[in-house]
């Protein structure tokens, strides 16, 4: 009996290391009516042993992701140039192929490459842009390669890429009565996932801080809430919320001093400002209600927020300085956990029509209002540092996954995990 | 079928319970990955398990007692975990006095879609709470507030606690000490049902009676 569960314990700790590594893969939905073709070559390889990473491969499947761009497959490719003299233009031109970008990798030593990479108009055969001796090290091949991507998404686009970028999600796995939550980072492609927090008391609400190095989370411990921030790096963390009731919902103040965090401590839920230097709370709101879901304006001049003062959730906006209030939505029969673009042209909410939860955009200059997903009971929605791209938690086959819906509407991708239930993302500012 | 049965049933429940738990606490250990939390779990737990020791018959006595409380009481804190060997040494004490008073009272009670009015059903089971906690001024009582899965997490753990609370207001009208009572919220974090439904989502709408 005794050696029986020894031998399952052993046997679940095989699954459950092998379910650590379960990553988040990819599936493409839908893209904008009007893709731009082009075509990543292979890069060359001059060195010793096979490369840990293909780069050309990731830039493609980033440039795809993003939903803008239709890759010529490499099966079509005529030739495999990495000059630009070896590039037949014609060759590029008869696959339709509007750009073409090439590259080679060169290993220095067992430990770090030199990566040059060339993006090309096949019509205008003129250089866009080229890049020689990026130098790397073997576990930065992904890295480099997603920092080619934004170049060349910047430079094709106008907008500046995210492909550089990480996300926070929480991920419940196991026993559904009784599962392990972990709180994981990982790329913005669902690569390279780690565990940063593992407990069997909920996780939820992660969200950045403006610099990308803190978190802040919340926590069950011991059946009540608490909030932590914790340094990325380090792991070093701090308890800054044990209240009584509700410690929820922490958000980081644009200038990376503050933290709006839910408290009801004096009675029912409200917004209130802990500043980290001093350690101290700042009440903002003052109503009967449940106020709760803070985000900031870029600016830091506001915070908007999820109310029921007028009888149903809807987002109202409190100016710190004043302490006014005034409600920001009035379309759908509720609107919850707001998200300001980073540009503040738009509001994205979790909108209730007819029953269904779906991602909404408000347009802040006219108030027009856009329904942007079709999946089903969405919530958690959080915006890339670029704002093209919203990313979203949602009930699919009826499980938790992760979804990524443009701020246009147009294109759509999933993350589902291979195991257990994803939830809860944000996605980091840009690293600098 | 007689308190007495239903007593018996109730340990072999709990003490099934407590072997989950016990293996539970095992992976745990083994998986070097504790936390602080979970280290303080099993410290409370063995302690627990040492003062049962002690005093020989006194476990079976103790798990007697909370059982004796009520079957619901296993699906309140059971979920086969620690905690319902937790609260059975910690209402050690207070327990003599709930076997009479708790018997096939109801732990659990819920709640319509965005509400948070204590049904007229839940009224007659809630009495009997009041009636207990008035008796027993040292016992005390966490009202876990809950939500379905529908709409966004920290809104359903602002309407778990708005629960918690509606159902304090109903103790402390009947003259449950403020101090006695603390109220929690898990929002949507911990369903007791997992279908994506109507029954499922009524299922989980609920605040649950537990008594540290």
């Amino acid at each position: 009996m005794r050696k029986l569960k020894y031998f399952s314990l052993g046997l679940m700790m095989l699954l459950l290391s092998n379910l650590a590594k379960a990553q988040l893969v990819i599936e493409i939905t839908s893209g904008a009516d009007q893709l731009l073709p082009l075509a990543v070559v292979p890069f060359a390889y001059d060195g010793k042993g096979a490369l840990p990473a293909d780069v050309a491969q990731i830039i493609e499947n980033d440039l795809k992701r993003s939903g803008l761009f239709e890759a010529i497959p490499r099966t079509n490719m005529l030739s495999l140039p990495s000059k630009k003299e070896d590039v037949h233009f014609r060759d590029w031109r008869l696959l339709k192929s509007d750009y073409v970008v090439i590259g080679d990798i060169r290993q220095i030593d067992s430990e770090s490459f030199e990566i040059n990479f060339e993006l090309i108009n096949v019509l205008s055969q003129k250089t866009v842009e080229k890049h020689t001796g990026l130098a790397v090290k073997s576990s930065g091949l992904r890295d480099a390669a997603h920092y080619i991507s934004d170049k060349i998404y910047q430079l094709l686009t106008g907008v500046r890429g995210a492909f550089n970028t990480r996300i926070l999600y929480v991920t419940a796995e196991g026993d559904r009565a009784a599962p392990t939550y972990r709180l994981q980072v990982a790329d913005a492609d669902g690569h390279r996932p780690q565990v940063i927090v593992e407990s069997e008391e909920p996780i939820l609400s992660p969200s950045w801080s403006r610099n990308g190095r803190f978190i802040t989370y919340v926590m069950f411990r011991d059946r009540r809430p608490n909030i932590f921030v914790q340094e990325l790096a380090t792991g070093k963390r701090q308890k800054i919320a044990q209240y009584k009731g509700l410690n929820g919902a922490p958000a980081w103040s644009p200038d990376g001093r503050q933290l709006a965090l839910v408290l009801s401590k004096d009675g029912n839920p409200e917004i209130y400002i802990f500043d980290i230097a001093t350690q101290k709370l700042q009440r903002v709101t003052n109503h009967y209600s449940i106020d709760t879901e803070p985000s900031w304006e870029p600016d830091g001049k506001g915070i908007v927020f999820t109310s029921d003062r007028g009888g149903n959730p809807q987002i109202y906006r409190v100016d710190i300085n004043s302490k006014a209030v005034e409600r920001v939505t009035f379309e759908g029969d509720l609107n919850t956990r707001a998200r300001m673009t980073p540009d503040g042209r738009y509001l994205v909410t979790v909108q209730k029509n007819d029953g269904n939860y779906h991602i909404a955009l408000q347009d802040m200059k006219n108030g027009r209002v856009q329904i942007l997903t079709e999946t089903y009971l969405d919530e958690s929605p959080s915006i890339a540092p670029n704002g093209s791209m919203v990313m979203y938690a949602t009930t699919h086959n009826g499980k938790g996954i992760l979804a990524v819906v443009s701020v246009d509407g147009l294109v759509k991708y999933r993350l589902p995990s291979a195991a257990g239930e994803v939830r809860e993302p944000a996605w980091s500012p840009f690293f600098e | 079928m007689s308190v007495n049965k239903l007593g018996k049933m109730a340990v072999i429940g709990l003490s099934a319970a407590w072997i989950a738990g016990c293996s539970t606490t095992a992976t745990e250990t083994d998986s070097s990955s504790v936390s602080e939390a979970e280290a303080n779990n099993v410290a409370a737990e063995s302690s627990a398990a040492s003062a049962n020791g002690s005093t020989g018959n006194a476990g079976d006595e103790s798990f007697g007692a909370n059982g004796n409380g009520d079957l619901s009481s296993v699906i309140v804190d059971g979920n086969g975990n620690v905690v319902s060997a937790d609260t059975a040494a910690a209402a050690e004490t207070a327990a003599a006095n709930a076997k009479d008073m708790l018997v096939g009272v109801a732990h659990v009670f819920y709640f319509d879609f965005d509400k948070s009015i204590v049904r007229p059903e839940a009224r007659e089971a809630l009495a009997k709470h009041a009636k207990y906690l008035v008796a027993n001024p040292d016992a005390r009582v966490v009202l876990e507030g809950h939500a379905d899965e529908r709409g966004t997490r920290e809104y359903n753990m602002a309407l778990g606690e708005r629960r918690a609370k509606a159902v304090s207001r109903y103790l402390t009208i009947q003259g449950v000490a403020a101090a006695q009572i603390e109220t929690v919220s898990f929002g949507e974090e911990k369903p007791l049902e997992f279908g994506h439904n109507k029954q499922a989502w009524q299922a989980n709408r609920r605040v649950e009676v537990r008594y540290e």
